[in-house]
């Protein structure tokens, strides 16, 4: 067809080729939407999209305001890195706390980790995306997270009262994307849908991305209730008769509400350790979550009440 | 050494070796009884991504729900909804991730029942292997053809045949020689030539990593061996340049870069590029990147160009290589994919995206719809849920592209609904028709506005909309000897006359309604060309049928009245009978009684005939011609 054919082929590895698709899925949602925001955890797959964000606008910043839907229960080291990340790349970082909350003083010890997830953040954010009127926003979920996520869509419609309905998402066909919606309805990104645990570390390395400390190995107070580790963070954690906090060393796989997240113990200080751990472990990252452990199907269930 | 072993060793080592893996997207086609599951569940247990709480549920899983008679299922650990799994099958598209020494692997798993050609072609839409699995026990059947017709459709050229269960029929050379023989000749009618037979056991794990001990009759690659070695990223670069425009990116006056994702070929700073539809030139000055400006990029990167003079350029256009340009056309051919629950409706007006442009389209009635079990081809007026036809496609305005056979981005497309915005159906395009190369429109020298002058008025379409009984004849041949009496040209279209002439071949289906509505939108656009006054009495249920003559002409020329009259006082009047026939079910699909009647949500006037009298709702349409300025 032309005269190029004898040109040699250039080969992408699989992270450009995930990085370039990555892009192209965040031009398309900027390009078809009213008012984008992106969903900042403040976890590793979060600093991965927002650097995938930076690179897909360049020179331009990002066209969205960050949101961190905060449960005022994270790790302190994860308040941090949050204004400084925001500061240093000069974005916009909007904070919200569900107010109900807030009043009732909501907190995984008395309230159990599903009623807190759910009003914290499933509640939470939906509060906060009728809060600023966004019409579409970024996650970090992937797909080989969890069985019920492999079939997620890239863009995924939600109804006005956030519901996801599995016979209501569109199919996806090629790289062209249907992201049309109707004034109420709103859609959930996904750029890292195609990317693995593996990827998201390898990327983080390769591209000398900044993420929390609380990855890597340090010694951190903790405590061990039902075989998990969990970090004694601040003094509102409620210690039962007897139980002293010891210092380990440890880092965590994910992150999430302090009282909420197993740590493993770990010495891996640099990112090819914590890498070689994350190779050579015999767990699935979600493990650590404790939110997951509920029921089969559980994550399929949040996810229809609007969890992301 | 060992993977395992490098990474404990010199994991630094092993990310240099993966970070120059290469990626392959592929498809697995095939019932559960086919062992497609477990062949996939397989898969990722051999790449070592089956962690030990996974196993842990799948040996629970296994004891309880397992069919394997208590050993490990490996169609479990793939199995997603429990919607699902409480039927015992896949009803989606999932998507599944394992990596190898050499490449990282995109699965799209989709069940292989008749039903569900939608996801499947979902899936190989951005395959680029197939692997088609064959029980062998029942060799060649019903659904490999289909599923072979299906991928060869979406355009993957390589397709392996994992000829699966071969443990089951004692691993005999001369049941998988036959099956062989037989799908060579069946692939090689639809076009399929670059096939690859293996016989496997999925359950076993035969010729899936190693070449399997039982079968030393075959010296073929390994499932793996084939997956991590065939080439498939070439063609895309061999193909001329085409970079669909995403973005318009302009931090400040000094910058203004054009960002996409390049779906063929390869661009250098200094290439001439033409801009399609435009047909405007320029030269590449950079192509830039976070990482730094590139001298060339070439396809599937994401990139943002610069170009040495300030052109037209935006969002659906496509930069091309100036010597070898897409087309750009408003009429094609191509096959159609249904996907909605819902029948096509050819005529209606739907929206095509195509590439990053979506502009207004119009189905025709299918040429042929493809029988996907037999490949033979029957007439048809309309197309269902998962079925396929070719169609011609109308758009309201060019687009560039190429035909799909050459370049999947630049020739597949899908088509949405514009009141739901669901996907309602994809596409592949053909080729341009000539009639749209060829036809130009005729620049008229007594225009509208030489009508308008010489008649003293303004043209307009006044659309009388609402159920059968609701009073809109009446009222318009009342509004028509007004406007007569005021000097005013009019015409009045009737929906029971016009289906005496005009639309005498149509029916009252809800595809032939929709065609009822467009060829008289289109009469009265003519008549509007011709500075008439048209009030046009048609039933006409569907609001995106209004919608669509409305925007055949100029604004401030569509006056929609609704005559609303709630049903059961029209059915009270039933002046026609008609209603009568209805309920007792001798007059089928009537508005109303069991077809839907959409009422307009923002008509221009609205008549209430419980309230008003013919004559006083006659007057409130004149006054409101008056007040839109049609008339002096």
């Amino acid at each position: 067809m032309s005269t190029q054919a004898t040109l040699p082929h250039r080969t992408l590895t699989h992270l450009q080729r995930l990085e370039a698709e990555s892009i192209h899925v965040m031009r398309e949602a900027v390009a078809e939407s009213e008012r984008p925001v992106m969903l900042y955890s403040v976890g590793k797959d979060s600093s991965v999209m927002l650097h995938l964000a930076r690179k897909a606008f360049h020179p331009s910043p990002p066209p969205f305001p960050l949101l961190h839907v905060d449960t005022t229960w994270k790790f302190r080291q994860m308040y941090e890195f949050r204004d400084k990340t925001a500061v240093e790349l000069g974005l916009e970082l909007l904070v919200h706390q569900n107010p109900e909350c807030l009043e009732l003083g909501i907190n995984p010890f008395t309230h159990g980790s599903a009623v807190h997830t759910d009003m914290w953040k499933t509640q939470g954010l939906k509060q906060a995306l009728d809060k600023w009127g966004f019409d579409l926003a970024f996650g970090g979920a992937r797909r080989d997270e969890e069985k019920s996520r492999a079939k997620e869509r890239i863009f995924s419609v939600r109804s006005a009262q956030h519901r996801w309905d599995p016979k209501q998402q569109r199919p996806e066909l090629w790289r062209t994307y249907n992201v049309r919606h109707s004034q109420g309805e709103n859609i959930r990104v996904f750029p890292l849908s195609n990317w693995t645990e593996l990827d998201v570390w390898q990327y983080v390395y390769l591209e000398e991305i900044p993420i929390v400390p609380l990855y890597f190995g340090a010694p951190r107070p903790v405590v061990e209730r039902d075989g998990t580790l969990i970090m004694v963070d601040d003094e509102r954690m409620p210690l039962f008769p007897g139980e002293e906090p010891e210092l380990r060393s440890v880092r965590f796989r994910t992150l999430g509400c302090y009282p909420l997240s197993g740590a493993v113990e770990s010495t891996a200080d640099t990112l090819p350790a914590v890498i070689r751990e994350m190779l050579l472990t015999t767990t699935s990252e979600r493990q650590g979550r404790v939110i997951d452990h509920d029921s089969t199907g559980s994550m399929e269930k949040k996810k229809q009440e609007g969890y992301f | 050494m060992a993977a395992s072993d490098l990474i404990a060793e010199d994991v630094e080592g092993y990310l240099e070796a993966h970070q120059h893996k290469t990626m392959l997207r592929f498809i697995t086609c095939g019932s559960v009884d086919d062992g497609k599951s477990t062949l996939i569940g397989r898969l990722l247990y051999e790449s070592h991504l089956v962690f030990e709480d996974h196993l842990a549920a799948l040996e629970e899983d296994s004891r309880k729900v397992g069919t394997q008679g208590g050993e490990l299922d490996f169609a479990l650990l793939v199995d997603g909804l429990a919607a699902e799994r409480e039927q015992g099958i896949t009803i989606d598209v999932a998507y599944r991730f394992f990596a190898t020494e050499k490449r990282k692997f995109i699965v799209a798993d989709t069940p292989g029942h008749e039903q569900y050609t939608r996801n499947m072609v979902t899936g190989a839409s951005t395959a680029e292997v197939a692997v088609i699995l064959i029980d062998a026990r029942r060799g060649v059947l019903t659904q490999t053809r289909r599923h072979s017709y299906l991928v060869s459709l979406l355009g993957i050229r390589k397709v392996v045949v994992a000829v699966n269960k071969l443990d089951l029929v004692d691993y005999s050379h001369e049941v998988f020689d036959t099956i062989e023989t037989e799908y060579r000749a069946f692939a090689e009618q639809i076009g399929l030539t670059d096939v690859v037979c293996i016989p496997v056991s999925a359950l076993r794990g035969d010729n899936i990593t190693e070449p399997s001990p039982h079968t030393p009759w075959y010296h073929g690659p390994t499932l793996i061996g084939y997956l991590e070695t065939v080439q498939v990223a070439a063609p895309a670069q061999d193909g001329p340049f085409r970079l669909p425009v995403q973005w318009v990116n302009r931090p400040s006056h000094d910058f203004r870069g054009f960002s996409g994702l390049i779906v063929g070929g390869r661009v250098r700073v200094g290439d001439r590029v033409r801009v399609v539809p435009s047909g405007q030139q320029s030269t590449v000055s950079r192509i830039v990147t976070m990482d730094g400006d590139l001298d060339e990029a070439v396809a599937e990167q994401s990139v943002t160009i610069t170009l040495t003079d300030e052109i037209d350029v935006s969002r659906g256009d496509v930069l091309c290589a100036a010597a070898s340009p897409a087309g750009a056309a408003d009429q094609f051919e191509g096959h159609v994919v249904w996907m909605a629950e819902h029948e096509m409706l050819p005529g209606r007006p739907y929206l095509l995206k195509l590439g990053t442009g979506t502009v207004a389209a119009s189905v025709s009635r299918p040429k042929y719809r493809v029988d996907v079990n037999t490949l033979e081809h029957a007439s048809a007026t309309t197309l269902a849920l998962n079925e396929i036809g070719v169609c011609n496609l109308s758009l309201d305005r060019p687009v560039a592209f190429d035909p799909y056979a050459d370049n999947r981005d630049m020739g597949g497309f899908v088509l949405i609904d514009r009141l739901t915005n669901a996907t309602v159906g994809a596409g592949m395009l053909h080729f341009a028709l000539r009639r749209s190369q060829n036809i130009h429109w005729q620049a008229l020298t007594v225009d509208k506005e030489a009508h308008a002058a010489l008649k003293g008025h303004r043209p307009c379409v006044v659309w009388f909309t609402g159920l059968s009984g609701a009073g809109k004849s009446a009222i318009a041949d009342m509004v028509d000897k007004r406007l007569h009496a005021l000097g005013v040209h009019t015409t009045l279209l009737d929906g029971d006359n016009v289906r005496h002439g005009l639309n005498r071949d149509l029916g009252f289906t809800e595809a032939d309604r929709v065609e009822n509505i467009r060829r008289v939108a289109e009469v009265a656009k003519l008549m509007v060309d011709a500075g008439l006054v048209v009030l046009v009495s048609f039933i006409s249920p569907f609001r995106a049928e209004r919608l669509m003559a409305r925007t055949l002409v100029d604004e401030g020329e569509f006056c929609e009245v609704f005559v609303d009259t709630p049903l059961a006082i029209a059915e009270q009047r039933d002046v026609k009978g008609l209603y009568g026939k209805a309920r007792r079910g001798e007059l089928v699909n009537f508005t109303g009684v069991d077809s839907p009647y959409e009422p307009p949500e923002d008509p221009e006037l609205r008549l209430d005939t419980t309230t008003s009298t013919p004559e006083q709702s006659a007057q409130r349409v004149v006054d409101a011609l008056r007040q839109m300025g049609v008339l002096p």
